[in-house]
């Protein structure tokens, strides 16, 4: 069996896996929701941070602005806005949506959220990414807070008591299944798409700017419109993720789910970090191992959990740093494919003759 | 012959220090020139204000015919006129044939045409160049392996794959075994010759440049001290008293 099969079964064996993991483990259908989701954080955010090298903290801005645009579209669609957010989620009883405008409002809102995250990951980034390194990465996280703070002022969008999704109607079933595969399905297309950008000339542009951004330019690449793609691709599909998130949650404080840069905001870097920045497997390994230690040290920790993923987050930033994947990479760096030939018989050729 | 590059009146300060004062030179297609100057002189300076990285304060520079001084780093870049730097610079965490195929030209490319997968013939243009210089063996390397004098020859076969109407070298031997020199100064040779480029080149070591190049200019404190053919310039009192300190 050649090297292309088995990796093949392997892809589908991982997604039977994922297909029946809601049967097979019930009880964690909402935590693995949100493990799917976390594969998303972490692998949008390693294209800019990890295979872009521009540490953003802010790209919790396009997960919020995807959760409110979805959930706003989906109420929009069919009640005034302003009264729904002013009932403060105490109007189930008159907000109702049957399951055809259930998933009316999803069908629109998904989309919604991810073109409004992708305009707004334009705009921003034509105008922050000029600045390099750490005053990128401190100006971004200042756009988070920022975002967080405008949306907690914002009467409309409900303001600091935050917003409630609609309700899911009985038909939908389980809520935390049914966006079980929504969330599967965006981090597999997720995925399969950054897979496919690292193989084009688009992943080798951005390779670049990691590692010379000057060079890059003196070879007369486009930069600053190849970084501000970079991150409308990355804010496209943290966008969907927003708006599967917020259902997900059934509330969106605007501080504490949608703009959460203490929570979110660094967790998505973390998970790139752990599973190894700038590869393709790392952010999702990083995911993986990240929540499950996240879900075990609530249950066992209780009152410490945050004690024990800050000193997570320490350990790894001062001994890990290269994570999981760029370990093994070192490691083992003709699985990579970085090796040593010996010289074409051209190659020889050429040098007797020359 | 035509003009590829014409500078007129190049003058550049930081701060106090004038490194560039009113410095005019030109070179011609197809041509190899030369510029050597004692440390400070200026050189490095004069490239940089050629090839937009920093604007002057005074002065033209025109190539093709066209002036590029208030343009960019990257426009120029795709107009054809490359640089090379003194510190070399390559892409460190990408194997050498990634950095050779994100170095093709972008003159003729939009930002839809990055989002094709790798195309075989480009893939294969890379590792001729490679083979050029050297490196065929260790293509799928990460070039930040490599030793300095490896890349410095990574660097140049990059600039070759930009396929560039005149590429302009900041020291191509510096740090480069004794023995490599030689081939270097061959390959610089046949890639004018081969490619049809237009050379510039920055040197400090007199026996490379004397044999490299058909013209050279000498800078000194900021000014453009002399300039000739080699034989000329190496007799050129002048220049030997720059050199020698005696100013």
């Amino acid at each position: 069996m050649n090297n292309g099969a088995a990796r093949l079964i392997g892809y589908l064996a991982l997604l039977a896996a994922g297909l029946a993991a809601p049967f097979l483990f019930p009880a964690y259908q909402s935590q693995m929701a949100e493990l799917w989701l976390f594969i998303v954080f972490a692998l949008t955010w390693d294209l800019i941070g990890g295979q872009m090298g521009y540490n953003s903290f802010g790209n919790v801005v396009f997960l919020g602005v995807g959760m409110y645009a979805c959930a706003l579209t989906q109420v929009g669609l069919f009640y005034d806005v302003s009264l729904y957010n002013q009932a403060r989620g105490g109007g189930a009883t008159i907000f109702t949506f049957d399951w055809q405008q259930y998933l009316e409002g999803l069908a629109v809102g998904l989309p919604v959220g991810a073109a409004l995250a992708a305009v707004t990951a334009a705009f921003l980034g034509s105008l922050v990414l000029g600045m390099r390194g750490q005053y990128f990465a401190i100006c971004t996280l200042g756009l988070g807070i920022a975002a967080g703070e405008i949306a907690n002022g914002w009467e409309w969008i409900g303001a600091g008591s935050g917003m409630v999704p609609p309700n899911a109607p009985d038909a939908i079933g389980n809520l935390a299944r049914f966006y079980y595969y929504f969330a599967m399905a965006l981090a597999v297309l997720t995925f399969l798409v950054l897979r496919h950008l690292y193989a084009t000339h688009f992943g080798l542009a951005i390779n670049a700017i990691r590692d010379d951004e000057d060079k890059a330019e003196s070879m007369g690449l486009r930069t600053t419109r190849i970084k501000v793609t970079a991150w409308i691709i990355s804010a496209f599909f943290l966008g969907i993720a927003g708006g599967i998130m917020g259902n997900l949650k059934r509330f969106i404080d605007p501080v504490d789910t949608a703009f959460a840069g203490p929570t979110f905001g660094v967790w998505m870097v973390l998970m790139a970090i752990l599973g190894g920045k700038g590869t393709l497997w790392g952010p999702v390994i990083g995911a993986i191992v990240f929540q499950v230690f996240k879900e075990v040290s609530w249950t066992y920790l209780l009152g410490w959990q945050r004690v024990a993923l800050g000193l997570l987050i320490v350990l790894i930033v001062v001994f890990f740093p290269q994570g999981i994947m760029g370990f093994l990479r070192e490691r083992f760096p003709e699985r990579f494919g970085h090796r040593v030939e010996s010289d074409s018989p051209v190659a020889l050729s050429r040098e007797r003759a020359g | 012959m035509s003009v590829i590059l014409q500078v007129e009146k190049a003058t550049k300060s930081f701060g106090g220090v004038h490194a560039n004062r009113s410095i005019s030179l030109m070179v011609e297609t197809g041509q190899i020139a030369g510029l050597i100057g004692p440390n400070g002189s200026g050189k490095t300076t004069l490239f940089s204000s050629i090839v937009g990285t920093h604007p002057m304060d005074s002065g033209s520079i025109r190539f093709e015919g066209e002036e590029i001084s208030h343009m960019r780093v990257a426009g120029i870049a795709r107009r054809g006129l490359i640089r090379t730097f003194q510190q070399t610079r390559i892409y460190g965490g990408m194997t050498c044939v990634e950095n050779m195929l994100i170095s093709a030209s972008q003159r003729t490319t939009g930002l839809l045409d990055l989002f094709r997968t790798r195309n075989p013939a480009r893939e294969e243009q890379a590792e001729a160049l490679l083979a050029f210089v050297g490196l065929y063996a260790k293509r799928h390397l990460q070039a930040g392996s490599l030793s300095f004098g490896q890349q410095k020859l990574l660097e140049f076969a990059m600039a070759l794959m930009n396929e560039p109407k005149m590429l302009m070298l900041d020291e191509p031997t510096a740090g480069i075994n004794p023995t490599l020199i030689n081939s270097v100064i061959d390959r610089l040779k046949r890639a004018s010759e081969e490619f049809g480029i237009t050379l510039f080149v920055i040197e400090h070591n007199m026996r490379v440049i004397m044999q490299l190049a058909e013209h050279i200019y000498c800078l000194a404190h900021g000014e453009l001290l002399a300039q000739g053919r080699p034989e000329d310039i190496r007799n050129d009192q002048r220049v030997i008293d720059a050199y020698l300190g005696v100013h």
